[in-house]
């Protein structure tokens, strides 16, 4: 297996699990158990199990585990990965929901680091507001914020977007400055793809690439688009993809999702996955004319 | 109460001074959300903030109250099973929320941001067709639970959510309710 996703899964009944899995129409099956394809760490695993098949590569294994907001799940598979973190022989790993707790976050950092092959390391949602908190952003290979996500790494005593001081929600306008100022305070990840009606390619806290077309307005409130991004940019990563050109075609191929299936707000992730592979060599075609 | 009378004998107030504001601290964000309904339902004015960096442990959030009304506060707290693991007094670097709510019309859809949530509306039958936002597990819970509802039945985010992305989604709840039943 080449790549590890690391997260949750929105019922409190779901027991730890580590393995591969499989994605069928809707829902994806991880050992013998099925949960359905709506946003969060499924979304992020049906992406990336789709690009990767397109991609005639391994899909991602996944260590997952049942959490609806209490805590008690991310704390369960925290425990398990610090002690099982000689099984991590994954080219990379992807951190997605789980919940923010700097002392475990450092246990895993530290614990993946003394590999003796350090994977790559990836971080969204809950465990980036965790990286970013521990102080170890940096050490952190990509992060995938939103707008609002990235004015958080920005703000150097804030403990979570909802607390993210002074930008009044005009953090669209603003994401060069803040990219700057995340990586002048050590608060960014190596590289960023920073996701919104601009995205940002950002390696070394120098942008590298913009993508503001196609643009799919409908997009924006459909829960888990952030996830599908997380996906594809996984996926790409896993097929041996160069950092920056793997952000680059992953924010390509999430637009032309919005173009093949030319959604409504109402749409959910799982009625986009059908075009994905699509999506994805449209990317990748586009991204090759343009090197 | 050392901390009262040592707050209460001091002449004057230094420029920074000490704030009139406790806060409650408990080991977990689920606590501190039904702390402060209990408070609320009490008729005492509270507000959920951001604790001071030293008191920070992770995705945490603090109930302030006004530390004239501590007796109270922990009498209602204590009727409710809902004792704090310590009552502090507010410095000044409590952390202010995000206040601001954003709202775009997508159509008949009515998409409401605050702070990192969203929550997505259709006009027409007062349906909630989307959340998203968010990073802390009990969003794509939260999303399951209200998605498909009408914004007059879901139930209310603060009631099933734990964590700061829940609250945020309660606040962009109360904002799309205001808008859509006035």
């Amino acid at each position: 297996m080449s790549w590890l996703i690391v997260g949750t899964v929105p019922r409190a009944d779901f027991s730890l699990a580590w393995g591969p899995y499989t994605v069928q129409e809707r829902a994806i099956e991880v050992l013998g158990v099925t949960v359905n394809v709506a946003r969060g760490t499924p979304a992020l695993m049906a992406t990336a199990f789709v690009a990767a098949r397109a991609l005639g590569i391994d899909p991602p294994e996944a260590l997952i585990i049942g959490d609806t907001g209490s805590g008690e799940g991310s704390r369960t598979l925290y425990a398990h990965l610090v002690e099982n973190r000689g099984r991590v022989r994954h080219v990379g790993v992807t951190f997605h929901y789980l919940m923010p707790d700097v002392v475990w976050h450092n246990k895993i950092l530290w614990g993946l680091e003394e590999l003796a092959e350090r994977p790559l390391l990836v971080a969204d949602a809950g465990f980036m507001y965790a990286a970013k908190m521990s102080g170890y952003a940096d050490h952190y290979d990509l992060f995938t914020p939103d707008a609002g996500e990235m004015a958080f790494l920005a703000d150097e005593i804030a403990p979570h977007p909802f607390y993210t001081r002074g930008f009044l929600l005009q953090e669209e306008a603003m994401i060069p400055e803040l990219i700057d100022t995340a990586h002048a305070g050590a608060n960014a990840a190596r590289h960023l793809l920073v996701k919104g009606q601009t995205d940002y390619v950002v390696a070394g806290g120098r942008i590298v690439s913009r993508v503001s077309e196609p643009d799919t307005p409908a997009m924006e409130p459909i829960g888990g688009t952030g996830d599908t991004l997380t996906g594809l940019v996984t996926a790409l990563l896993a097929s041996g993809m160069e950092m920056t050109e793997a952000c680059r075609t992953a924010a390509l191929a999430n637009r032309y999702l919005g173009v093949l299936a030319n959604p409504t707000p109402a749409f959910g992730v799982a009625e986009l996955l059908p075009f994905l592979p699509e999506a994805l060599e449209r990317a990748m075609r586009d991204v090759e004319t343009s090197l | 109460m050392n901390w009262l009378r040592g707050l209460l004998s001091r002449k004057a107030p230094s420029v920074r001074g000490l704030s009139e504001k406790g806060m409650l601290l408990y080991p977990s964000t689920g606590e501190v959300i039904r702390a402060e309904e209990a408070l609320r339902q009490s008729g005492l004015e509270v507000a959920v903030k951001g604790p001071p960096p030293d008191l920070r442990q992770g995705c945490d959030m603090v109930v302030e109250f006004s530390l004239v009304q501590e007796m109270r506060v922990r009498e209602v707290l204590a009727e409710r099973n809902l004792q704090p693991l310590r009552v502090a007094v507010a410095q000044d670097h409590l952390l202010e929320p995000v206040s601001l709510f954003q709202s775009k019309e997508l159509g008949s859809y009515l998409m409401v941001r605050a702070a990192n949530m969203k929550i997505t509306v259709d006009r027409r039958d007062l349906r909630i067709v989307n959340v998203s936002g968010g990073g802390c597990p009990d969003v794509p819970y939260l999303a399951e639970m209200l998605v498909g509802h009408t914004l007059d039945a879901a139930p209310e985010p603060r009631s099933l959510g734990q964590t700061l992305c829940g609250y945020a989604l309660q606040l962009a709840f109360d904002e799309a309710r205001r808008q859509c039943l006035g």
